[in-house]
């Protein structure tokens, strides 16, 4: 029997204001190919980041090869030999390749203070052989593919000689032939006795490369299974697998209504392909997806904020051009970023000034000076329709809770008259009560007319309400889900459909 | 990356962006030959290495702590400090010149060693700490000089440092050589070197990978103003005397230069090579300018403009990338 290399259990660890983890438990033997899976939040990383020594876990115990273990801190876990590659790579690009393996380790033996660059460059040459890697030692950084720099990581790991990768979505920006690379070096480590966690989003991969499969949710352990035993669709299960939320509102068809938005074969590098979709009158239209999906992507090149390669955009079936959001803007499309703090509001100026921010120009009197009298009419009209909570229109938005910023924010859209609102990620760091009602608030608006593009990593908040629902993995729209259609399995399978 | 295309890969090349600064000072010096009588020869050329001396060595520090995405505004007033200390020491304490010009060089570290202690650990950003330090030094200066020039009455030895010729050159611009050649090989073969261009390529990385990022940039600053004091002897021995009033704006020549060498303000990439060739460049325009008798404002405003075509490269040059 291969012997185990790590067992974790109980693991505890909080976030001011989260519980991250509760009781999980992860183990590892030697030669195997673990996936970690699990819906986004639902604490791998912060798992494997306690593993590597990145965060503290606050209960709970480590036992490496049968001995309990704390550790410290990162560099503790690499003398373990537990090595972590992020899903950002943590390398320094105007360094070379030998440089980043070895720095804090290229002393000159004899000469402490000086680098030995000639040593590194010949251990780098030896670790890439390890992994047959055609490589120059002495090729920067920044010169590599995003492959390439992944495989230095691996050499880096390994130069620790370490017993333990953790890799954390590898293959997120690899291509399929690199990814093929990657797999053998994988087989290669499981067949010289390494343990390999790997955190994957992507269930074909999974039952290509992995041995076992271990499922979390909400922070919580669910299940580890031999991958020969379990299909897909059952892991999809036990990952979504909690009770589905009952639809607030009334799913009426509203594909018969007037197309206010159309998307045409909208393309970006290799963040936007061919996305092509259309907004009805009066629609909510969730876009769900995992993380990096291109769902934000989507929503930016729709407002102009970032350049597209090629596509059409019809607002009510006339052809636009949207080379900034101030033509989106006057279009009628208005974009709440999910970074409200950034993006959507000047948090030390007040509920008023916000609310008539983007409409200055509507309230200037004659010899350009704002109407002060007309703004303060507007924005009560506004705090009172969205029943705001605020003191006065006077106060600083800084001083509002999430929820109530979201509604100032979205105050100043229809102000402007945008018919075609963009949400993404609406509820994001709004406490649970203020959730139903920006939920309630967006159900109206789309019974006003109002089109509604709602972007959410949250399944059951697409599924309460949405009347359709677009789904997009890498770029693509991979389905697209009529009201009565679509479940939680279902969106999570187009989610994590790979094109080719 | 497939899509770079030869020609910006040549661009990015720092070998390319040296040679591209050595091309142009060579340029300068042609048209400056050409245009006056007067510029190609030997004593306005021994002036234009020795004006480069005090410029270069002080450019020579400030790309180390360019180099880690840092900045140091601070380096032409504690380049002052450190002669006034000097001046303090031989001319009012009558110590011997060895020990002033120590301390004068120690009185430039312990400036460079406050400001990388506020921006490593009091995590002030460089601009506002070293902006900070400026103005300090700028009034200390003036305190301990009593708000007047300290001469070199008693000790006429002290201006050999700077104009004692040897075979024709000046002693000084020899000592910015020196002092060149071994920050050259402190930047490229030493760990020191090494962890400077770590700092400023990802601090982050550096950090996880088990560097004292901290201690390697209150080193880096300490060094750099190390660098201003010699800077600072250099200078009062030129002048034979500390000018408490002079220094402001010394720290932007010696920025420009390094910028103008192909050293990037968002850390990680430089040359010493390109720093000094950078310096070169910022004094022989200014003195070729003068000989050509363009008024001293619109040298000035050549000067800034060079400086913004130099910033407007690097930017670009990071956007082909």
């Amino acid at each position: 029997m291969d012997q185990l290399l790590i067992r974790m259990q109980g693991i505890e660890k909080s976030f001011p204001g989260v519980h991250a983890l509760s009781e999980c438990k992860f183990e590892l033997t030697q030669g195997e190919v673990h996936a970690l899976v699990g819906e986004n939040g639902a604490g791998k990383s912060t798992l494997m980041k306690i593993l590597s020594g990145v965060y503290q876990k606050d209960a709970g115990s480590i036992f490496l090869r049968g001995r309990e273990t704390e550790i410290g801190n990162t560099k503790h876990a690499q003398s373990l030999g537990i090595s972590i590659i992020h899903q950002e790579l943590n390398l320094m690009k105007h360094l070379t390749a030998a440089q980043n393996i070895f720095i804090g380790r290229e002393h000159n033996k004899r000469v402490n203070f000086l680098v030995d660059d000639r040593e590194i460059s010949e251990k780098t040459k030896k670790l890439f052989e390890m992994i047959n890697l055609d490589l120059d030692p002495r090729v920067k950084i920044s010169e590599l593919t995003v492959a390439k720099q992944q495989m230095v990581e691996i050499a880096k790991a390994l130069s620790f000689n370490m017993d333990v990768l953790i890799m954390d979505e590898p293959t997120s920006a690899l291509s399929d032939t690199e990814i093929e690379d990657l797999f053998r070096v994988i087989r290669d480590l499981r067949a010289k006795g390494k343990g390999i966690v790997y955190i994957s989003h992507r269930m074909d991969e999974l039952k290509q490369i992995c041995d076992r499969v271990t499922v979390m949710r909400d922070g919580r352990y669910i299940d580890t299974s031999l991958m020969k035993d379990i299909t897909v669709d059952k892991i999809i299960a036990q990952m979504v697998g909690r009770e589905i939320y009952e639809s607030a509102h009334s799913h009426g068809d509203t594909e018969k209504a007037e197309v206010v938005l159309e998307v045409k074969g909208l393309n970006r590098g290799r963040k936007i392909r061919d996305v092509s979709f259309k907004l009805h009158r009066g629609e909510i239209l969730g876009f769900a997806g995992l993380m990096g999906a291109g769902r934000t992507e989507t929503a930016r090149a729709i407002f102009g904020a970032d350049a597209v390669d090629s596509g059409e955009i019809l607002v009510k079936g006339k052809r636009v051009s949207i080379k900034h959001p101030k033509d989106a803007v006057a279009n009628g499309i208005g974009y709440l970023s999910e970074d409200r703090k950034a993006f959507g509001l000047a948090l030390g100026l007040s509920v008023e000034t916000n609310t008539v921010m983007a409409s200055l120009m509507k309230f200037l009197g004659p010899m350009g000076i704002v109407d002060t009298k007309k703004t303060r009419a507007t924005t009560v009209d506004y705090v009172q329709r969205l029943k705001t909570k605020t003191p006065s229109v006077e106060q600083v938005t800084r001083n509002l809770s999430g929820g109530n910023q979201q509604k100032v924010v979205i105050g100043k859209w229809l102000v402007r008259d945008c018919d075609i609102l963009i949400f993404d990620e609406p509820t994001r760091g709004i406490d649970v009560g203020a959730k139903s009602e920006i939920y309630k608030l967006l159900n109206e608006l789309a019974d006003q007319g109002k089109s509604i593009i709602m972007i959410s990593s949250e399944l059951p908040e697409v599924l309460r309400m949405s009347h359709r629902v677009v789904v997009m993995c890498e770029g693509r729209i991979t389905g697209m889900l009529r009201a009565g259609e679509y479940t939680q399995e279902k969106i999570m399978h187009f989610a994590t459909m790979r094109n080719n | 990356m497939a899509n770079t295309a030869p020609k910006t890969k040549a661009l990015n090349s720092k070998a390319t962006q040296t040679i591209l600064a050595f091309a142009s000072l060579v340029l300068l010096i042609i048209i400056f030959t050409i245009a006056s009588p007067n510029f190609f020869r030997t004593d306005n050329l021994v002036g234009i290495l020795l004006a480069t001396a005090v410029n270069g060595i002080l450019a020579v520090g400030i790309t180390f702590i360019i180099v880690t995405g840092g900045i140091d505004l601070s380096i032409g007033t504690v380049m002052t400090f450190g002669s006034v200390i000097a001046g303090v020491f031989i001319t009012m304490w009558g110590l011997p010149i060895p020990l002033g010009v120590a301390a004068g060089i120690a009185a430039g570290a312990f400036c460079g060693l406050v400001n990388g202690f506020s921006i490593a650990k009091l995590k002030i950003p460089p601009f506002i700490a070293t902006l900070g330090m400026m103005m300090i030094t700028k009034g200390l200066n003036l305190i301990v000089s009593g708000v007047k020039p300290v001469y070199f009455v008693d000790t006429p030895e002290f201006a050999k440092i700077a104009t004692l010729p040897v075979f024709g050159i000046p002693f000084g611009v020899l000592i910015f050589f020196a002092v060149a050649l071994v920050a050259s090989f402190i930047l490229s073969k030493t760990i020191l070197g090494r962890y400077t261009f770590a700092i400023g390529s990802n601090e982050e990385a550096a950090r996880l990978s088990g560097i004292n990022t901290d201690a390697w940039k209150i080193g880096i600053y300490s060094l750099g103003g190390a660098f201003a004091g010699i800077a600072g002897i250099v200078m009062a021995s030129r002048l034979q005397s500390a000018q408490p009033a002079l220094g402001a704006g010394y720290e932007l020549d010696a920025i420009a230069a390094a910028v103008i060498g192909g050293t990037s303000l968002s850390g990680g990439e430089g040359t010493i090579l390109g720093t000094v060739i950078g310096a070169f460049i910022i004094t022989v325009l200014t003195n070729g300018l003068r000989i050509m008798s363009v008024p001293q404002e619109w040298q000035m405003v050549v000067t800034g403009l060079i400086v913004i075509g130099a910033v407007y490269l690097d930017i670009v040059r990071r956007k082909v990338r």
